[in-house]
Order: C-alpha cells, then sequence, then structure tokens
C-alpha cells in the first residue's frame, strides 16, 4: 500500500510529469519542484551551511570587536559612533537568529530528519512530500527576509528576545524590525509544517513490526522534537502578530502607556524560547544516541529510560519559561516555584549522560571521527548543564544574569554542543548521503581544532561574567580586557577550523572514497544501513519487515 | 551625548597592568578576575556563600563524568576490549543515577529558596531610594530627603581625570549611607534597563509601567561600581552605575549640599537626552 502511494508521490499527481519510477525532474526542476524527503534534507543541510558561513562571519566580528577595549572596527567612520553600535547590535540579534533559526534547526531536523527518519522507520518517503517543498522555501524565503532587516533603516538592534519597549515603533522606527519580525514568523510556519509532517510519518509509515518501542532513539528525539514545535511555534506566532499590530496598527498590548505590559512579552517569547532550547538540543540527543551505540557496538543503555526521558524534558521545558525574567521583577513565590521546576530538568538529562556513559560501557568503541564528536557533545553539554544548575537558582541569578556567565553556560550547552551534534551527524551520514567517504585525517584536525577552539572562546567567558561583564556590549571598561583577549583568540582557531570544514565537504563530495552500504559494521543496526550508499532516490519499495526481528532487550 | 563619546585607540596588555595599580580597592573588577567582585552587601556575601556549595557540586560532576569517559576510552576501546558486553539494563543503577540527582537537586533547592526569600525583602527600612532609567543615563531621587532628583551620565573618555575607570565613571554618582537599610524603588522613563551593582548582589530590571522593589544594605565605605544589564538601545553599553557608600554623618552632610545644587529638580526630568534622532 505504501509503494502505491509512493509510486503516486513520484509522478501521479503531478500532471507535468512522467509518472512512475526512474523518471523524475532533472536539472534546477529536480531541486525546486522536489518532493523527494532526501534532496529536500539535503537542501536544507546546504541552506544551514550557507546560513552557518554568515552566522559564523557575524560571531568572528563580535569577537574581533571585543578582542581589545575601545571601538575597533566602526566601519561607518568617525563622529558616527552611534550608527556602528546599532550596527553592533543588529550583529548580536542577526548572528542568534541565524544560528538557531537557519543553521541548527534547519541542518538536525530539517537535514538530517528529513533524510533519516523515514530511512530508519522503513517509510519510502514523508507522509506529505509536496508540504515538504513548501517547509523548505518557506524557510529560505524566511533567510532572506532576514538578511534584507539587518540591511534596512539600521537594521533590527534588538536581540533576539526583541523586547518591546525596544522592538516598539517608538525606539525602533522604519521597516527593519517588521521585516526581521517576519523572518521568524515565517521559519515559524515553516517549521510548524516541517512537524506535523515528521509526526505524521513517523506515526503512520513504520513498517511493518516497527513499533514505537523498538524506534531508532534518533527517531524518537525527532518525535519530540516536533511536538514541542507544534506547541512552541504557534506561541511566538501569536506574540509577534501581537507585536507587529503594537508597530503598525495602533494596538497596546506591550504599551504601558495605553494599558499594556511589556513584560507580558516576556512570558510569550519565553514560553516559546525555552522550549526552542529543547527543539535545539533533543536532535543532537537522537545523533549522539544512534552514534554512541554504533560504535560501542552495543545496543543503547536503558533504552526506555532515554526515551522517556526526552519526552519528560520535552514536557517539563513548556513550565520553566520565567527562569529567563528572574530579574524582570516577578512575585518572589512565582520565582521560587520557578527555581524548582527548573531544578528537575537536571535529572532526565541526568539520566541521559549515564545512559550514554553506560552504553559505552563494557563497550569494544571504535574511535572514528563521529564517536570523537559523540563524546565531545558529552563533555560540552555537561559542562553547560552544571552551570544551568547555578543559573536555575533566582537567588544566584541576581550574580549571573545578562552577564558572559550566560553567554557562556548557553553557548556551551546548546550552541556548540548542538554543532558537535550537527558534526556527528554529518561524518556519522555523509558516506550514506554522498556514497563518499570524509577524510579522515583532516576530520580528525577539524575535531581537535574545534573542541580547542571553542573552548578557548567560551570557557574563559565564565570568568567574564563571574566578574559582572554584562552581555551585549560593543566595548567594556579596560579590566575586562583580559579573557576577552583569551576568548578572541579561540575565535581565529574556531574560525579557521570551520574553514578547515569546508575543506572536508569539498574534498570528501570530490575525492572520498567510495563506501559500502554499511561501512560502520555490525554496531550499525538501523535501516539506513541496510541500503546502498548513496541512499537510492527511491528506498524501500519493497517495505523491510521488521515483525520476526527481537526487541532488543 | 552621543559626539562627547570619544573613542580610545586599542590598549596593549602593558598599558593595562600599569593601570591596575590605581584601582579601586573592591567595587570593580580586577585584571584578569575569575571570580566574583568581593561582597559588599548581606546580600553578596549569601550569594557567593551559595555559590561556594554550587561550585563543589558543579566541579564535582564535571569531574566524575570527565573520568569515566577518560576511562571507558582506556578500557572499553576496541584494542583493549574487542568482545563487547550485551548488557542494557540494570534496574538498580538506573534508579541510583536518577535518585542521586534528585537528593543533589534538594541539597540545593533549599539554601536557594533562603536566599531568593532572603535577598527579595528586609524589614526595618530606613530610607528610599528611587532610580528611573532611561536612555541612556539613570536618574537617582531621594523621596525621604526633601525629593530631591538628578542624572548620572556616564562621564566621556577625552574628559576622564586620572584614577577614574573609562566607561565606569558619571558625572553625578549616587552618593548614599553605609549601614542603612534602603529600599530601591525602579522604573523607567522608556524602553527596559537594569541596574545592577555586582558588588552589592543588585540586579533588577526598570520597565516603564511598573516599579519594582528590592532592598540593600552597603557594608563599607567605597565606589561600588556596574552597568546595565538589559539591552537597551544603541548606548546600552555606556549607561554606567557608580554607587559612592559614605557614612552616614557625610551622607546628612551630602543631602544638605545636593538639596541646593539640585534644586528646582523634582519637576519634569531636565532635557538631556542624546540629540541624535536615532534611539
Amino acid at each position: 500500500m505504501m509503494a502505491d502511494q509512493e509510486t503516486a508521490v513520484a509522478g501521479g499527481h503531478d500532471g507535468g510529469h512522467d509518472g512512475g519510477h526512474g523518471h523524475h525532474p532533472t536539472g534546477w526542476r529536480r531541486w525546486l519542484f522536489s518532493t523527494n524527503h532526501k534532496d529536500i534534507g539535503t537542501m536544507y543541510i546546504v541552506l544551514s551551511l550557507v546560513a552557518a558561513l554568515v552566522g559564523g562571519a557575524m560571531s568572528f566580528w563580535i569577537r574581533l570587536e571585543l578582542l581589545d577595549p575601545g571601538i575597533q572596527f566602526n566601519v561607518f567612520g568617525a563622529g558616527e559612533e552611534a550608527a556602528y553600535f546599532q550596527f553592533y547590535n543588529v550583529l548580536v540579534t542577526s548572528h542568534a537568529f541565524i544560528m538557531v533559526f537557519f543553521v541548527v534547526m534547519p541542518a538536525l531536523i530539517g537535514g538530517f530528519g528529513n533524510w533519516f527518519v523515514p530511512l530508519m522507520i522503513g517509510a519510502p518517503d514523508m507522509a506529505f512530500p509536496r508540504m515538504n517543498n513548501v517547509s523548505f522555501w518557506l524557510l529560505a524565503a524566511a533567510l532572506v527576509l532576514l538578511l534584507v532587516a539587518a540591511f534596512t533603516q539600521g537594521g533590527p538592534g534588538t536581540g533576539w528576545t526583541i523586547y518591546p519597549p525596544l522592538s516598539n515603533a517608538d525606539f525602533h522606527p522604519g521597516a527593519a524590525v517588521d521585516l526581521g519580525i517576519l523572518s521568524p514568523h515565517l521559519a515559524g510556519a515553516s517549521s510548524v509544517l516541517g512537524a506535523i509532517n515528521l509526526i505524521t510519518t513517523i506515526f503512520n509509515m513504520r513498517a511493518p513490526g516497527m513499533t514505537i518501542h523498538r524506534m531508532p532513539l534518533f527517531c524518537w528525539s525527532i518525535l519530540v522534537t516536533a511536538f514541542l514545535l507544534l506547541m512552541a511555534i504557534p506561541v511566538l506566532a501569536g506574540g509577534l502578530t501581537m507585536l507587529l499590530t503594537d508597530r503598525n496598527f495602533g494596538t497596546a498590548f506591550f504599551d504601558a502607556a495605553r494599558g499594556g505590559d511589556p513584560v507580558l512579552w516576556q512570558h510569550i517569547f519565553w514560553f516559546f524560547g525555552h522550549p526552542e532550547v529543547y527543539i535545539i538540543i533533543i536532535p543532537a540527543f537522537g545523533i549522539v544516541s544512534q552514534v554512541v551505540s554504533t560504535f560501542s557496538r552495543k545496543p543503547i543503555f536503558g533504552y526506555l529510560g532515554m526515551v522517556y526521558a526526552m519526552v519528560f524534558i520535552g514536557f517539563v521545558g513548556f513550565v520553566v519559561w520565567a527562569h529567563h525574567m528572574y530579574t524582570a521583577g516577578l512575585d518572589v513565590d512565582t520565582r521560587a516555584y520557578f527555581i524548582s521546576a527548573s531544578l528537575v530538568i537536571a535529572v532526565p538529562t541526568g539520566i541521559k549522560i549515564f545512559s550514554w556513559l553506560a552504553t559505552m560501557w563494557g563497550g569494544s568503541i571504535d574511535f572514528r571521527v563521529p564517536m570523537m564528536f559523540a563524546c565531545g557533545f558529552i563533555f560540552l553539554f555537561v559542562m553547560g548543564g552544571v552551570t544551568g544548575v547555578a543559573l536555575a537558582n533566582a537567588g544566584m541569578d541576581i550574580a549571573f544574569h545578562d552577564t558572559y556567565f550566560v553567554v557562556a553556560h548557553f553557548h556551551y550547552v546548546m550552541a556548540i554542543a548542538a554543532v558537535f551534534g550537527m558534526f556527528t551527524g554529518f561524518y556519522y551520514w555523509i558516506g550514506k548521503m554522498c556514497g563518499r567517504q570524509y577524510p579522515r585525517v583532516l576530520a580528525r584536525i577539524h575535531f581537535w581544532s574545534f573542541f580547542i577552539g571553542v573552548n578557548v572562546v567560551f570557557f574563559p567567558q565564565h570568568f567574564s561574567g563571574m566578574a559582572g561583564m554584562p552581555r551585549r556590549i560593543p566595548d567594556y571598561p579596560d579590566n575586562y580586557w583580559g579573557w576577552n583577549y583569551v576568548s578572541s583568540i579561540g575565535a581565529f582557531i574556531t574560525t579557521a577550523s570551520t574553514l578547515l570544514f569546508f575543506f572536508i565537504v569539498w574534498r570528501t563530495l570530490t575525492a572520498g572514497e567510495k563506501v559500502p552500504a554499511n561501512q560502520w559494521g555490525e554496531g550499525a543496526t538501523t535501516l539506513e544501513w541496510t541500503v546502498e550508499s548513496p541512499a537510492p532516490f527511491h528506498t524501500f519499495e519493497e517495505l523491510p519487515d521488521m515483525t520476526d526481528k527481537q526487541a532488543d532487550e | 551625548m552621543m559626539q562627547r563619546l570619544t573613542i580610545l585607540a586599542p590598549m596593549t596588555a602593558l598599558s593595562f597592568f600599569g593601570a591596575a595599580g590605581n584601582a579601586f580597592a573592591g567595587g570593580r573588577s580586577e585584571p584578569w578576575q575569575m571570580w566574583f567582585q568581593p561582597a559588599a552587601s548581606p546580600v553578596m556575601e549569601r550569594i557567593i556563600e551559595f555559590h561556594n556549595l554550587l561550585f563543589v557540586i558543579e566541579v564535582s560532576i564535571v569531574t566524575l563524568v570527565l573520568g569515566l569517559m577518560c576511562y571507558i576510552i582506556v578500557r572499553f576501546n576496541a584494542k583493549a576490549n574487542p568482545v563487547p558486553t550485551k548488557t542494557t539494563h540494570n534496574t538498580l543503577l538506573e534508579v541510583v543515577w536518577t535518585g542521586v540527582p534528585l537528593l543533589i537537586l534538594m541539597v540545593i533547592a533549599v539554601p536557594s529558596l533562603n536566599l531568593l526569600y532572603y535577598a527579595d525583602r528586609i524589614e526595618n527600612i530606613e530610607m528610599t531610594l528611587k532610580v528611573t532609567g532611561n536612555q541612556w543615563f539613570w536618574t537617582y531621587s531621594y523621596p525621604d530627603h526633601g525629593g530631591f532628583e538628578f542624572d548620572s551620565v556616564i562621564v566621556p573618555d577625552d574628559e576622564l581625570k586620572e584614577g577614574q575607570p573609562r566607561l565606569l565613571t558619571v558625572d553625578n554618582e549616587v552618593v548614599l549611607p553605609v549601614e542603612t537599610n534602603i529600599r530601591l524603588l525602579f522604573t523607567s522613563s522608556d524602553v527596559i534597563h537594569n541596574w545592577a551593582v555586582p558588588s552589592l548582589g543588585l540586579k533588577l530590571d526598570t520597565v516603564a509601567g511598573r516599579i519594582n522593589e528590592n532592598w540593600m544594605r552597603i557594608n563599607k565605605e567605597g565606589d561600588y561600581y556596574g552597568m546595565c544589564s538589559e539591552l537597551c538601545g544603541i548606548n546600552h553599553g555606556f549607561m554606567p552605575i557608580h554607587v559612592k557608600a559614605v557614612s552616614k554623618a557625610d551622607f546628612a552632610e551630602w543631602v544638605e549640599t545636593a538639596r541646593k545644587e539640585f534644586a528646582g529638580a523634582g519637576g519634569p526630568a531636565p532635557v538631556r537626552v542624546a540629540e541624535t534622532g536615532a534611539r
């Protein structure tokens, strides 16, 4: 039955093309009109790589500006400090938006999710292939909007949190913020469509015998993420719409002078924003679980615990949002609740960490590059996790809120951890995606340089933060110089390492050695390793039957 | 105000360590500082005390995980352990690594909640200071001392005197008495700002249309510095806070002169916002 569905997808519905197998649009039509989960996944990954160059360049600029006290790169010339400070705020804002919405989410959910969820559950394609196409192109349009916004009338210098009144028409007149907030609006629509597609696919298109509790953890992670998207994004969309009407149509949701409340925005934003950080990191959990299991040559330890830890993290993620607002002036009992709820998240994340270690324990571990990145991920995530436990305490947060300590914390726990998840997935699956192996030595150099680089960038920021240095400032009192200088040196290492990665991508695609269907050996037990490499345009024309396979336990 | 902000050329490491010699004791960060600024209020003392507990827990967890990983890398790599086990369950182990973190969290939560409630309010308030955030300066008013008020604006780099720290020096510092329970009221005339002084353990948003309340008690005379801690637009990085803590007698004296100096204020705020159109 599903094979029929897949035939229909390939051409039957589309009058303009020939139906049947082996015929699909070629050239630019193949990509623009694509309904194939692998092609769309590839486009997501390409978009992520392009956006990573832009977002990475912005962060490099920020670190260069902070290398020494004083203003280093006032591109607007003497006497134009105001324009440059606004530009700096736009850099801070755009860096965050690009990295969150256009680098991490497209790579992990749109890219690897599209590519490997159908392969891992034994489905021929996604449930709604055309909607899949719409999801991708909406995201591409959103990226264009964001970049246009940055160069419109000074750009949106609001931070990615877009707090009114700063983001109101009074303080950001002009179209920059309107364009800027339409971008996440559109990216959100893209994400919701993608989430619906993934949920439907996972619920309805699993191969016979692929019960929900036999599903690989990566599919589980994408399922949980899709539910988070489905519930969090509409809240953001509502808030953004209110902000748009405040700015353009005279409403006063967030205007205190006319009966509104700016703090309402913070509640709405963080009700979306906190699940958003799990949306970013949970797919990385999934990838790391697959990789740790594969290279330890052992099934994952405590599978059910791992699954329900993710579900629990997703659930609790919706009831802790105000720990981002400890200094907003919330009632003390409210803060007491949010302390308790936030601390609880440490328990399921602890289960995940220890289950990964227990999976490795007793294993016969092959430290290939994906495994190195997975171990790097675990370390970075633990580093960011323990500072997160400290930040969950509202009393402690008096000292840490809005300092570089927070910058260090969230970059460890979700930003570079997610990037390590992306690299883990890239090196693990690139053979399956393009049929060629990455250059091993260069990839090892990439791991070590990137690992050292990001730690040199972010570890000293704990010190700057404890000493009291605020975030989002283009210049700092001279005594903060030392650790900022070290941090900026780390940015040089990380940037060089990132360029090396792009070289590795190019070498892999042009000169990588061919790989067999299962390049990782006995540890790789999921279904994607049963199809040839690169995975054929259409997979599972006959559905794999898992019914007689023994469950792993 | 923008035009008055001239920008220092990039400094070298040497000039930095030279400048550190005449730094104020406490009250702001030192070069290469890796820890908190010294506490000058009971709240900050308790924050640091609580952090000492947290820090031990943090370091223990990271050390445990890192230690386990190192052991695993040495003991269970493919060469050392060619045949993997098939163990995928151990109920006792799973109960332990769920239960022990819960216990640790309780150890954290109790002092955390104590600190939270302690830092929030205190009885026996002796005076009130009202802080208003503006783009991009602070307005301080003293409702219990005749209601005079004044603005506190950054001193640009080229007007700094010997020993005045760059980006932290203001024209009118906020003067307060030591060993006095002071109620702080925060509001804003425009966007959200945040009044933060690290060594006093203070950080609270100023929001238009709201009054946030906090309290402080300064232990020792001295100069305490802070910076705006909520992104508030173009000059967010250039609206420092300078608290000058003096003895009660000196404070009473200062109030007399300040009343005369800032007489006539208390009406509409003086117009001294940045002349630039963009905000």
